[in-house]
């Protein structure tokens, strides 16, 4: 997609559908997937509100790098000891803030419910999405991802991407 | 409803062993007399950083057990801890996490506090237009916050209920003076908090921090990476009173080639993994002593923490007998280049809730929260090392967990029926 061309309504289109799948690819523990949705050379931030708001850089989850997300996810399937649980995303619609040149940035409301074992399900993490996206190989793709969430206080571990 | 509790196994009949009943982690009556002799009781608790609190009027909103507590930074440059109640009606002074203030408001009907908790002003103290009013026999001097005894070791404050209680340093002991000024060797910078909430006992975290032993068997990533195994040159210390413990291990001091037939069949232990972005591990070499972990675990409420870079207190807040928020403080050195900081902010992925490393002992202490709900009379068996609660100087022991529950004892008892 040649961003600087595209119409608002094509940009809104495809910014959606992104946010949509990215959603998708965690809800259905497509993990693997999900990575293709990052451009190598990306930052992925998950940051508290408590954090974010007075300028405290300590994010929850911090990658610099697509090889940095591989071995978080790697390490989610070979090493980490957590519960078992499913995530379940509800995203609003994305709103674009800024098409500049080949960068459109835009934020989305998410929220995730969490479904462990006992197969009580809670509001796990409600927060907010602020990214930057850029036409990749095969569409849209991050080149920033930030998750901003309010539930401060982490519902016992956190392992998988929000 | 009172349930008669059976007694304990007799201690030693299984050879040389600690014993604790699992009543301590579910029985609510020994939470409460936690809260009365363990967080109000003769002990300090760990309640900020000083540099939490740096400017006057800066104060900070927490936790000593399940008390309210608020921490203030004064006009005259010092440190004081009051209970956050207002002395009126019993209503929270400061609402919020943090903040800075002149003084302290509660806002329900604005009684005014100076940063020192003394009670400044009440409004329609003298009534309106002649009528209302407080008595005459109302005295501003002894309406003030309640205040706590508070004292500081390189910039961590510590606050306690008890005007008995010997002074901090003496509390500590030299070893974790040490170990305190070790870390905290110049001035710091907080570079934010994180909230953990765990549906366990606090104890079981407690004797988690404690615990050379599971460290590179739960957690893959120290024993696949070398970043902490059993056969490292570490040690497990305590204070004189085994209140305290010290664990510190020095990455790189075992023998590599010998660690595969060490760890053989161990889960944790991973040949085949590699990470694709080695950068996470890429750190510098801090302390001229070589040691890139220590777990500092103060009674009963603060661990002071290095990991490789990383740098954190972790604070625990009690919240009944089956949860407890850990908040994780992180802090760099006021004199980080741009360079050090980026690798604190990296390796921040090994510790916290969603810290590679740390995230995994959330789960264990919910594994054992979850299968002892009806174990009251049955006791865990506490014995690598030998069984009793003393220092070594490898990494293959149990011992520093038993110091906990020695002080347990002395403070709370075993026995629930007591009171």
């Amino acid at each position: 997609m040649d961003i600087e061309k595209a119409s608002q309504r094509d940009l809104q289109h495809d910014v959606q559908e992104l946010i949509a799948r990215h959603a998708e690819l965690i809800d259905d523990d497509r993990l693997e997937e999900w990575l293709e949705l990052f451009i190598e050379d990306c930052v992925y931030k998950v940051i508290s509100r408590e954090n974010e708001d007075r300028g405290m850089p300590v994010a929850t989850i911090f990658c610099d790098s697509r090889d940095m997300l591989v071995d978080r996810i790697v390490s989610l399937r070979k090493a980490n000891i957590y519960p078992t649980h499913h995530y379940r995303h509800v995203i609003s619609t994305a709103r674009i803030t800024k098409v500049a040149r080949d960068v459109i940035s835009a934020q989305t409301n998410y929220v995730i419910f969490q479904t462990r074992n006992d197969g009580h399900t809670s509001i796990y993490n409600a927060g907010k999405y602020v990214d930057e996206i850029v036409s990749g190989e095969g569409g849209l793709k991050f080149k920033s991802k930030k998750a901003v969430f309010d539930t401060n206080r982490v519902d016992t571990l956190m392992v998988r991407p929000v | 409803m009172d349930v008669a509790l059976a007694p304990l196994p007799a201690p030693g009949d299984e050879g040389s062993a600690c014993r604790v009943p699992y009543r301590v982690f579910t029985d609510p009556r020994f939470y409460e007399r936690e809260q009365a002799k363990i967080f109000r009781g003769e002990t300090w608790s760990f309640v900020a950083l000083e540099a939490e609190v740096t400017n006057p009027g800066d104060y900070k909103a927490t936790y000593i057990g399940d008390t309210p507590v608020i921490v203030t930074r004064d006009a005259e440059g010092g440190v004081n801890v009051m209970q956050n109640r207002c002395a009126h009606r019993g209503a929270l002074v400061c609402r919020g996490l943090r903040g800075n203030a002149p003084n302290l408001e509660c806002v329900y009907h604005q009684w005014a506090y100076d940063l020192k908790g003394q009670l400044l002003g009440v409004p329609f103290r003298r009534g309106i237009r002649g009528e209302g009013g407080m008595p005459d026999d109302f005295d501003m001097k002894r309406h003030g916050l309640d205040r706590l005894r508070v004292e500081t070791v390189g910039g961590m404050i510590f606050a306690t209920f008890s005007a008995s209680i010997e002074p901090l340093r003496d509390y500590l002991g030299p070893l974790v003076v040490e170990h305190i000024e070790r870390i905290m060797n110049r001035p710091i910078k907080v570079i934010g908090d994180q909230r953990q909430y765990i549906h366990g006992n606090w104890k079981l975290y407690a004797e988690n921090v404690r615990d050379p032993y599971h460290a590179s068997l739960l957690h893959l990533f120290h024993a696949t990476f070398g970043l902490y195994r059993s056969s490292q040159k570490g040690a497990s210390r305590m204070d004189a009173s085994k209140r305290h413990s010290l664990l510190y291990s020095i990455a790189g001091s075992n023998d590599a080639s010998r660690d595969k037939q060490v760890y053989e069949g161990v889960r944790a232990f991973n040949a085949d993994f590699q990470l694709q972005d080695p950068s996470l591990l890429k750190g510098r070499a801090e302390f001229p002593d070589g040691i890139t972990l220590v777990i500092l675990s103060i009674f009963p409420n603060v661990v002071l923490q290095q990991i490789q870079n990383t740098l954190a207190v972790r604070q625990i807040v009690t919240q009944g007998p089956g949860a407890f928020e850990l908040v994780w403080t992180q802090f760099g050195y006021a004199d980080d280049c741009e360079e050090m900081q980026a690798i604190r902010l990296k390796q921040s992925n090994l510790i916290g809730p969603a810290g590679v490393i740390s995230m995994e002992d959330g789960e264990a202490v919910e594994i054992v929260q979850d299968a002892v709900v009806r174990a009251q009379d049955q006791t865990s068996y506490i014995a690598m090392g030998g069984g009793g609660a003393d220092d070594a100087d490898h990494l293959v022991t149990e011992g520093a967990i038993i110091g906990f529950w020695q002080n347990y004892e002395r403070l709370v008892g075993f026995d629930g029926a007591a009171g």
